[in-house]
């Protein structure tokens, strides 16, 4: 079975998203079932560390609070924008990583990214921190906390022990 | 029924329209790159949001089943957009852009 299926999760959303783009039928039901075995096995060396979800209820949970932060935060950064740019205090962050696994590392740049307000700029040569740059930023201690506990913190539970 | 359906797909696009319309304000008026930069990955994301959620809305209203493939285009963007600033961010490093001059911190070296 495993070797069949190296990512059991990566198959089940390939063939969700082949059902989704063509209709669900039995044709295609089974027709993306293939898909979902093939692609993963043929995409196999571009995954160099295999990431181990251990805790999916976590993950739900993650998926439920970035939705909710994406909209509350776009509401705050379109007021930030509105008002007169001179107000704006951006800044470069680097926030030291606690994160080990890459997949989790690239998960959380990605939701700094997607949550408003902050963009991810690079990650340093040994993965140990990451550049940020805030949009308004009041106090740099603060902003460091708030991504740890929020996102960080669950995605290392998510992924590792 | 009809209308409250109408009304909400309505009210879906004028907010997804407002938002994406916020996004290029930001986009026009923010003074350096890197400001600029959180226009197009942000007050879009809610801006694509609404316009799809109205399309879901009425796609499965009128064809009387639910109609799930736009949820695709929110995955797709959501796997693509980080992506893409976060290359852009590193490019306008590389490129040693100025930023505006009240930036606390620096940008790295590339």
């Amino acid at each position: 079975m495993r070797r069949l299926l190296p990512f059991p999760m990566l198959s089940l959303l390939l063939w969700l998203s082949w059902l989704l783009l063509n209709g669900f039928s039995w044709g295609h039901g089974l027709l993306g079932l293939v898909l979902a075995v093939v692609l993963p096995l043929g995409t196999r060396p571009f995954w160099p560390n295999v990431p181990h979800l251990r805790n999916f209820p976590k993950l739900v949970r993650f998926v439920l609070v970035v939705h909710w932060d994406i909209i509350t935060a776009n509401v705050a950064v379109a007021r930030l924008i509105l008002r007169s740019p001179r107000k704006l205090r951006p800044a470069f962050v680097e926030l030291p990583l606690d994160l080990e696994d890459d997949f989790a590392i690239t998960l959380l740049t990605s939701t700094i990214s997607l949550t408003p307000g902050t963009v991810s700029a690079d990650v340093s040569e040994d993965h140990r921190t990451l550049l940020i740059h805030t949009l308004d930023m009041e106090d740099e201690a603060a902003l460091v906390a708030q991504i740890k506990q929020r996102y960080e913190r669950p995605l290392k539970e998510i992924f590792e022990c | 029924m009809d209308t409250l359906v109408e009304f909400l797909v309505s009210a879906a696009i004028l907010v997804g329209g407002v938002f994406a319309l916020i996004g290029s304000i930001g986009l026009a008026r923010l003074p350096d790159f890197y400001l600029r930069l959180h226009g197009p990955t942000k007050a879009t994301t809610l801006g694509v949001g609404g316009t799809i959620f109205a399309s879901l809305l009425f796609f499965s209203w009128q064809e009387q089943g639910l109609r799930l493939q736009e949820l695709l285009i929110v995955l797709f963007l959501f796997i693509t957009a980080p992506v893409s600033a976060h290359m852009l961010a590193k490019a306008a490093m590389h490129r040693q852009l100025r930023h505006r001059e009240d930036t606390r911190g620096r940008p790295w070296k590339q």
